[in-house]
This record gives structure tokens, sequence and C-alpha cells, in this order.
């Protein structure tokens, strides 16, 4: 039996990197930034390579829709323990409709039995794309996973929801999309880093898919937010505590 | 304009995010709204609801009949509306996705009936965005809008027929948090350790703390690197993103990462070693000392 698990990971700006609205309000400084993959990738990444190596996947296929540069997140993704890579390359921005199309193309070409995703990226925050692709595949979805189980042609998801968790069993094919608490990704070591320049890197344009990657919002402008006002330093705990009743009133 | 509002039911009452949801929804009009599962007549005592779609037969929310029976129901609505909760999260780009249209996720603010901000970058930037869909789905943020109150409507209920649950997707069981503290993302009060904890021994400081404010424990993301406390603790971009009204650090640097979580708590506190250290940039309040020292004289002074 094959079980394809095919993970879609993004190349962001780095969880350490300062973030700066450009000067023109048309977006952030990504000039000179330092990039990585999305961390929730990274988790998928991890839980697609466990799977396989539980015997419950048999082969892990990367695929990352961006700049040329994002080879090097799926480089990354190989180095982790993905199999094979495909890059879909365009210099736009796309937004998650536009991502679900293309990989929706993907999935029909590949036939995973799994997709395995980040829940959100951290640059536009927009914890969409799972479920978008799920809707356009009418798959059955299971979003911000803290477990995943596979067995018997369903995978049974442990779900982040507010106050707890929640239970639910999904008829393979499905979309699950990782949250933090699914696992912990491991780092890619050196000799690993060598072996992945070595594996499968496929290279498609998105313009050739047959999508509509036109915009459906229109950035009017991005701006910091309002800046928090210098505090005042305090000498004892009964001061604080002081303040915080009389002053702040928050207790 | 009319907009659909999704709203979530909790122990017989609508949820305040979903009171604020209605409340954004009542600025593009006339606002009707969904109920899923019972709840139906608490909905329609909403002030300002026109009407009730109830669907009592969707027992749990699960996203596919969710998703589903929304988009059969879309039809002369302008904005379908939920509150960006883990329900609305998970239901609404589905049926965004069946619709095919962007969703715009956690609004903020809206400027008018195409134009929204929504926080981008972990909240270290503001995107001002104009939608060209003819149905707009958003999330809003239920911080950010006042909600309506609970009482003071009549609108009338309509049952709709839910669709058939397909076996693709099969509810098994929902397990509630025991602790008796509140939830990270929805606590007034918010106690947060970092790497000046020392370990995980020392990190267990902080509960009594906690105990006395009824905060949630949150943890820097060195803090859980370093094993003091589980991931479901972290606070920050790649954690958990917090805006209690009252947010403690203690032993805390804050990292870019970590402040782009908490930096929208109405009141802050510093307490750390280190008089340089950038938490003190956002803090409202400050101490520099040793936290092992001053711990038990704020659990005393509280």
């Amino acid at each position: 039996m094959t079980m394809k698990v095919l993970v879609p990971v993004k190349r962001v700006v780095d969880y350490n990197v300062k973030v700066r609205v450009a000067a023109d309000g048309s977006g952030v400084e990504t000039q000179g930034v330092k990039m990585s993959m999305n961390p929730f990738d990274e988790i998928a990444i991890e839980e697609a390579v466990r799977l396989r190596e539980k015997g419950a996947a048999t082969e892990v296929v990367a695929v990352s829709i961006g700049v040329q540069a994002s080879q090097d997140t799926l480089r990354t993704a190989l180095a982790m323990g993905a199999d094979r890579a495909i890059l879909i390359r365009t210099n736009e921005t796309l937004e998650p409709l536009a991502v679900a199309g293309l990989l929706k193309i993907i999935v029909e070409r590949e036939a995973p039995g799994l997709v395995c995703m980040g829940k959100q990226a951290i640059d536009d925050d927009m914890n969409a794309t799972g479920q978008i692709l799920a809707a356009k595949l009418g798959w059955p979805q299971g979003t911000f996973a803290s477990a995943v189980t596979i067995a018997d042609g369903r995978a049974e998801i442990a779900r982040e929801i507010d106050g707890g968790t929640e239970v639910i069993s999904l008829a393979l094919p499905a979309v699950v999309t990782a949250d933090l608490r699914l696992n912990e990704p491991r780092y890619a070591s050196l000799p690993n880093i060598m072996k992945a320049r070595k594996k499968p890197l496929e290279t498609l344009d998105a313009a050739d898919l047959g999508v509509d990657l036109a915009p459906r919002l229109t950035i009017v402008s991005v701006a910091e937010p309002a800046e928090r006002k210098e505090g005042v330093k305090l000498n004892s705990a009964a001061e604080l505590v002081e303040k915080l009743k009389t002053e702040a009133k928050v207790i | 304009m009319t907009a659909l509002v999704l709203l979530e039911i909790e122990h017989g009452e609508v949820r305040q995010a979903s009171r604020s949801a209605v409340a954004a929804a009542s600025r593009f009009g006339d606002v009707d709204v969904i109920v899923l599962g019972e709840g139906a007549e608490a909905a329609a005592r909403l002030p300002g609801v026109r009407n009730v779609l109830s669907a009592a037969s969707l027992t749990h929310d699960l996203a596919e009949p969710a998703a589903a029976l929304l988009a059969a129901h879309t039809s002369g609505y302008s904005h379908v509306v939920a509150a960006a909760s883990a329900g609305g999260k998970n239901i609404l780009p589905r049926l965004a996705g069946l619709l095919d249209v962007q969703p715009i996720p956690e609004v903020v603010e809206i400027k008018d009936e195409n134009t929204f901000v929504r926080p981008i970058y972990a909240g270290n930037a503001l995107a001002t965005v104009r939608s060209s869909d003819t149905i707009k789905v958003l999330t809003i943020r239920g911080s950010s809008f006042d909600p309506v109150s609970k009482e003071g409507g009549s609108a009338t209920i309509q049952t709709l027929n839910a669709p058939a649950t397909e076996d693709f997707s099969r509810f098994v069981r929902v397990e509630l948090s025991k602790s008796d503290r509140p939830e990270l993302e929805s606590a007034r009060v918010v106690v947060s350790g970092g790497k000046g904890m020392k370990d995980a021994e020392h990190f267990k400081l902080l509960e009594p703390l906690a105990d006395k404010l009824g905060a949630a424990i949150g943890a820097s993301r060195a803090a859980v690197d370093s094993g003091f406390a589980p991931n479901e603790m972290q606070v920050g971009q790649t954690g958990k993103i917090v805006a209690p009204e009252l947010y403690i650090a203690l032993g805390l640097s804050g990292a870019i990462q970590h402040l782009a979580g908490m930096k929208d708590s109405r009141v802050i506190v510093a307490i750390n070693m280190d008089p340089e250290a950038p938490i003190f940039r956002v803090a409202d309040y400050g101490i520099v000392g040793d936290l092992f020292t001053i711990l038990p004289e704020l659990e005393k002074a509280l």
C-alpha cells in the first residue's frame, strides 16, 4: 500500500526578525532580511516524516509556491526528511485562494492520501489555505491538529479548540493543518543537508498551471501599530500592587 | 446590504466574541444570524438581529456540514461574519473556498463595506485591504468590537434543514481542559515566565501567583525550548497571541517574537534582573531585580 503525504511549505521572514514597515506603506521590508521556513510548516514536515518512519506513509513530497529562492526552503524540507520537492515559481505575492488553486493542481497530479500543512503562515497570518484547499478538493479537514493517527483508511485528528481538544475522524484523503503542539521539529543534520542536495527538485511555473492568480484583496496601506508609551520603573512589589490597584485599576 | 453572522453558543448563551461579531456586522446593514445546534432562542434575543437561521440538528461544529450549510444560504447576503475563534477560523475559510472568494481573517477595524484593517506579522504591522469579492467572508477579532448585549431583541426564528452529515468527517469526542486556570487566549490576567525562571522546578513558582490572580500561565519560547514549560504555554509569534487586561512577565527578556504575542495587553508588568531587557520598553510598570526575591513579596502584597 502506498500513501503519499504532500506538504506545502512557505518561505517567510524569519520569526526572529523585527519586521519594518516599508516607507511607502506598501508592505514590509524584505530586502536583505533573513528568510526561513514558516515554523508551522516545519511542524507539518516533521509530522509527515514521522508518519513515513512509522510506516503509515510511504513518500513525503514538499511543495513550495514562490520566488526562485524558495528552493532553499524546499532543501530544508528535504534535509528534514522529505523525499522530493516541487517548486511552483512565481514572483507575485499570492493569496491563499490562489495558492489553494495551485495546490489543487498538484494534488490532482500527485494523488496524495494526506495533505499536511502549517495552520498559518507567520507573514500574512491568514490561516486559510488548508481550509480552502479542502473545500476545493471536496475533502474533509482537520485543522489546528495536535495529534494525527492514521489507521484503516482514516485519520484520527486531535484538534486545538477554545478550551480544550476535540477529536475527529476523517476518511482519507484529507487535509490536516498543524498546530504548535503537534510535535517538535528536528534540526537537519549536516549529513542530511548534504544528502538533500541530491534529492529531486522539480520546478514548474505558476503561470503555466491554468489557475486564476489575480488577487481579490488590494492592499490599501500597511502601517506600524501604535507604539506603547514608555512605562515607569518601580522599587518594590508593594509599590507595584498599589499602582495596579489605584492607577491601572486592573486588580 | 445584509450580513449573515455565524454564532457560537456556550452554556445556552451566545458567546461574547460572537456578540462582537454581531456588533461588527451591524455596520453593513441588516443582520441575520445562523446557529448550529441548540441556542436559537438566545440568538433571537440579541438586539439588532432580524432573523435567526436555526440548524438545530447539526450537533457538532464539524466544518464540512457547517460550511456546506452556510454556502447553501448565502444568497442575498453581502457579508458573512464570524468571530475569529477556533470555530470561526475552521469553518469560514472553508466556506470561502466553496464560494471561491478570498477570506479576510482577524479584522480589527471596518473602514467601509469593502475595506478592512487586519494585523499581519503577528500584529507587527496593520494592513488595510479592500476586497473585490461579491460576498465578503470575514472573521473579526472580538477584542476590537464592543459586543451587543445579550437581551433586547426579538428576531424571528427560521428552521433550516441541515444537510445529511457525510461519513467522511466524524465527531469522536471532546476533552475540555480540566484545569481550573483560564485559557491563555481568553484569560483576563496572564503570568508568564522566561529563561530567568532557571529550570522547570522554579517555573512552578509562578503557580501560586497565578492562583491569586486567577491568571493563566504563559512562557517564552526560550523557556519552552529549555524544557521549563510545555509548548502549549508558549506566548509569541510561534505560539499563542494574547491580549489580557494584565500581563506579568517574569525573568523574560522580551525577544521580538515574544513581544509580538503579548504587546496588545492592556497593562504590562515586567520583572527582570537586566535593566536593558527589551521587555521594559513595552512595560507600563517595571521592577529591576531578582525575581526569586520579588515573587514572594508580590504574592504577599496581593
